[in-house]
């Protein structure tokens, strides 16, 4: 152990002379090991042995389940498309193949660009690393469409963590969600594409009955060589979209024609367990609800933003029932828990601590104004089919305004006595 | 009882109006009886809370304790949580506090007194807050003094004397960077000899008197004022006067066992101290366990308030909060249970006699017990015949969270009760962050230290991690048993937002009432270090 703690600190570079590359030892070697600060006064002697590294790790354990479900359901997607192998589990060589080949690269630009951004900023204003982009460069992933054009990604990173993190001053600072900040980019700059079904399922030139599949090295050589070695299946190059196929998503088809639309084409169980197309991370709720549990008991995240996102969300839905003007305002309430993302938005997105309300009672209040406002997204606006993610970025930019009225309260009831 | 049955009275008239408007809006054709009985059962409850909350705010008015359970038609949240007051407790005000955290530490102190022979003392200038850093030395080297003969004093404040702990001969007076004097070192006779204070009768002296008396025999600087957390200033009369009667800092010597067979001289000090201030003299006291010690609960002429919790409940500036919050324009006085022993004895036996029971604690040290010496003994005689390692271990006057590094060179800060030494913690773990060990104490649940709650850990001085921007939210208002945020009131003492400062209630807290939140901050954020200038930019402002 002492061996290598010394050959790591060997190759220590100076600081004065290549500042990015010490940033980025730095970042690297305190990932490795805790460093051998001590505590010095005046101030507390003993420290917590929690740290901002472990608290942000366990935001990514907690997305670990989702990663390896969405990697598989792209896979899923792609061959339901084609009208092969189409239980969940046959094939499941080819489907996890092909879910890993689209996802690799996805989180490769995600991190290099990522990353990159943060280590230059981190170099040129001279501190050490902060470890948001941890956990944003694990949840971007998750929330795009398995399709969607790398360059577009990377664009949509550089905006985030540019325009949306460092130009507010870094980790801590930002006003918004960076995650769906990128998200948001790609939302607005690219809206036919984003807002159709062509993205939404992978490794296809198109949706309508007929199109061919899309297959690279990876898949028709790695892939091909390596099951043919075990007799496992293989990709089929000439296989081509199958009939009747539509690849819409259950939201799309709810925003038509109510729930009735929506149950003809998936069942409660498929929208359930998440074997519907959709952003790769989002669509299994079971899974997505142990990551919440998980966040919930390690106190990781706020369970009073949650709960009360929850609540806020049945309650519009309960009235939107209530009235009934629309298709899709009469599907009833609890339905809309198994459509779209409002699980994986209120595990991951709206605790996020920076963007959140900071006071207890302003999670309650921010938590509740979140469902109450993706619900009116989702079900009465009809250009936008889901409305987490623009219900979370505007109530982050209320959450200060909550947090201030929570404080002046405090304060005038401490100088009301005077 | 009558008043449950006003309650449901309400409740009823209330809900018969609600079923009303139900009953014509029923027509509409809707569906779904389970959303009917949910909002039917919505209707009872919140009818019922609002009729109990008018019964309530009728029975304040009229000048019942509400906080009793018989006002109210549920069996009230107290009852139900267990905050009801422990049967033991018999006069005085309850309090149970939820937030906190006690951190359970190896090293504590057994209750024996080891007998010790300090022979140097120190009386240091800046220990004591707010004083110049060049006082006026009345006393040369080589002088002989006895106890309670005055050393030197503020300019500012030329009849405050600070005194001599002990007689003997003036070794040394060591001076600091720009010549100010920062050590004044007593070597100590064998036999003690008094300085003669004139004698005082507390029942007859008028305010004045008493006040004058205090400040020439040299007990003025133990006298800590609220706000700021500083040498009171003598021009204001006190509000009130508040006495922690104990200290739940980890490893804190146990106050009890110091203020044993000094019962007389503990109502000597309170019977003194209620002639200070035109208000009252407040003692907290210990409401976890076993009843404390007969010298607190049986005090006379104070107002007891007895406080249950973890730590910082015994810290006295969360006491104040919970007894009678420092409002603006306010100024309370706080004492040591030890600086009242220190003025019993001025007031009864006409003598400077600064015993101090010191706890030696920690788990970097071989024998931890109490030892009996004077106020400011040298720290290397304190720890003497134990093999500390002044380099590898950390000395720390007071405890882990909130005390102050000395050297073995370095004396006893006046009052201080608690000498901790933990090992230093100049060490790589591999991984350090992400291993779900438990030999570290912890307040995060990411660790599974939260299943073995009476766990005591071994300490050392690592952050476990480096500083960042603040990111976690609602951590500090966990570790504050008090009606403040303490995150917001360090974000705005760092842009210095004077009125959000004192509107978020800077004044109400000194060092000690934050180090818990520091010691979990996720970001490793110095607020003792922030909250200090913060009411050092408050002091000046005036």
């Amino acid at each position: 152990m002492n061996k290598l703690l010394k050959f790591v600190k060997g190759l220590e570079p100076n600081k004065e002379k290549s500042p990015f590359m010490h940033t980025l030892y730095d970042g690297f070697f305190t990932f490795l090991y805790s460093p051998d600060h001590v505590t010095h006064g005046p101030g507390v002697h003993i420290r917590d042995r929690m740290d901002l590294k472990r608290l942000m790790v366990h935001v990514v354990l907690a997305l670990g389940a989702c990663y390896l479900f969405g990697m598989y359901n792209a896979g899923h997607q792609h061959f339901t498309a084609l009208g092969m192998h189409t239980g969940f589990f046959d094939a499941a060589n080819l489907k996890l193949h092909f879910g890993i080949g689209k996802m690799i690269p996805i989180f490769l630009v995600t991190h290099i660009v990522g990353l990159g951004i943060e280590f230059y900023y981190a170099a040129r204003k001279g501190h050490a690393i902060e470890e948001g982009f941890l956990v944003s460069g694990a949840l971007i992933p998750l929330i795009m469409p398995p399709d969607i054009p790398l360059l577009w990604l990377a664009m949509a990173v550089a905006f985030a963590v540019i325009l949306g993190k460092e130009a507010f001053g870094g980790t801590g600072m930002n006003v918004w969600n960076i995650a769906l900040l990128a998200r948001v980019f790609i939302f607005f700059a690219y809206p036919t594409t984003i807002s159709g079904d062509e993205v939404w399922v992978a490794g296809l030139e198109g949706t309508a009955a007929g199109s061919a599949v899309e297959y690279s090295w990876w898949h028709t050589w790695l892939g091909n060589g390596v099951f043919d070695l075990f007799g496992w299946n293989l990709f089929d190059s000439t296989a081509v979209v199958a009939d009747g196929y539509t690849g819409a998503t259950p939201l799309g088809l709810a925003a038509k024609g109510g729930w009735e639309a929506v149950v003809n084409v998936y069942s409660e169980a498929q929208m359930w367990w998440g074997t519907i197309p959709g952003s790769i991370g989002e669509t299994c709720k079971p899974i997505i609800l142990l990551g919440a549990a998980f966040l919930m008991l390690t106190r990781v995240a706020s369970w009073r933003i949650m709960f009360s996102m929850f609540l806020g969300a049945i309650i519009t839905g309960m009235l939107f029932n209530a009235s009934g003007a629309t298709d899709f305002m009469a599907v009833p309430w609890q339905y809309h828990f198994y459509m779209g993302s409002f699980f994986f938005a209120m595990a991951f997105m709206a605790t996020d601590p920076v963007t959140a309300a900071s006071t207890a009672t302003g999670k309650w209040i921010y938590g509740f104004m979140i469902g109450v406002v993706g619900m009116i997204v989702r079900v009465l606006n009809p250009a936008y089919p889901e409305g987490w993610m623009l219900a979370i970025l505007f109530m982050n930019t209320f959450a200060p305004l909550i947090d201030h009225f929570i404080l002046q309260s405090n304060i005038s009831k401490r100088l009301k006595h005077a | 009882m009558k008043y449950r049955i006003i309650t449901v009275v309400l409740a009823i008239a209330m809900l018969l109006q609600s079923e009303a408007l139900l009953a014509q809006s029923s027509n509409s054709g809707m569906s779904g009886g389970i959303l009917w009985l949910f909002i039917i059962f919505m209707l009872i409850a919140i009818s019922l809370l609002i009729g109990d909350n008018m019964v309530r705010a009728q029975a304040k008015l009229g000048g019942i304790d509400v906080a009793r359970d018989d006002t109210s038609f549920f069996p009230g949240m107290n009852a139900l949580l267990g905050k009801s007051r422990p049967a033991h407790i018999k006069d005085g005000s309850y309090t149970l506090l939820t937030k906190g955290h006690d951190i359970k530490l190896e090293g504590e102190a057994d209750q024996v007194i080891r007998p010790i022979e300090v022979n140097t003392f120190g009386v240091c200038p800046t220990d004591y807050r707010g004083i110049a850093p060049i006082p006026k030395m009345v006393v040369e080297l080589g002088q002989e003094v006895s106890a309670g003969d005055p050393l030197f004093f503020n300019k500012k404040t030329p009849d405050i004397q600070y005194v001599a702990p002990v007689s003997g001969e003036i070794a040394e007076i060591k001076r600091g960077a720009k010549r100010a004097i920062v050590e004044v070192v007593i070597l100590a006779d064998k036999q003690q000899t008094y300085r003669v204070l004139p004698s005082i009768d507390i029942n007859t002296a008028d305010r004045n008197d008493i006040l004058n008396f205090l400040k020439g025999s040299g007990f003025w600087p133990s006298i800590n004022q609220r706000p700021f957390d500083v040498v009171a200033d003598p021009e204001i009369t006190p509000r009130d006067i508040f006495i922690s009667t104990f200290d739940t800092a980890p490893l804190a010597a146990d106050l009890n066992f110091i203020v044993d067979k000094k019962h007389t001289l503990f109502q000597a000090g309170l019977d003194a101290l209620s002639k200070l201030t035109d208000g009252d003299v407040h003692l907290g006291l210990d409401a976890r366990g076993n009843l404390p010690h007969a010298a607190f609960t049986n005090a006379k002429g104070v107002k007891k308030h007895w406080f249950k919790g973890k730590h910082p409940a015994g810290n006295v500036g969360i006491q104040i909060h919970h007894i009678s919050p420092i409002k603006p324009g306010d100024v309370v006085w706080t004492l040591t249970v030890e600086d009242v022993l220190l003025l019993g004895e001025l007031v009864a036996n006409h003598r400077f006699h600064a015993e101090q029971i010191v706890a030696i604690t920690g788990n970097g040290i071989e024998q931890r017990n109490y030892v009996r010496t004077m106020r400011g003994a040298k720290i290397s005689d304190l720890l003497k015949n134990q093999s500390v390692d002044a380099h590898e271990n950390r000395i720390i006057a007071g405890d882990v969270l909130s005390g102050r590094q000395v050297s073995m060179d370095g004396f006893l800060p006046n009052g201080e009760n608690q000498l901790t030494v933990i090992p230093e913690g100049r060490n790589y773990e591999m991984f350090g962050w992400l291993l779900p060990a438990i030999d570290r104490p912890t307040l995060s649940r990411t660790y599974p230290n939260f299943l073995f709650s009476d766990l005591a850990y071994e300490v050392d001085t690592n952050t476990h991690g480096e500083p960042r921007a603040f990111v976690q939210t609602g951590q500090y208002e966990a570790m504050m048993p008090a009606s403040i945020y303490p995150q917001h009131l360090m974000k705005a003492i760092m842009i210095q937002d004077f009125e959000k400062m004192e509107g978020l209630g800077l004044l109400e807290l000194s060092e000690e009432d934050v180090a818990l939140c520091e010691f979990t901050c996720t970001s490793k954020q110095p607020l003792q270090q922030i909250l200090r200038e913060g009411l050092d930019l408050m002091r000046e402002q005036g």
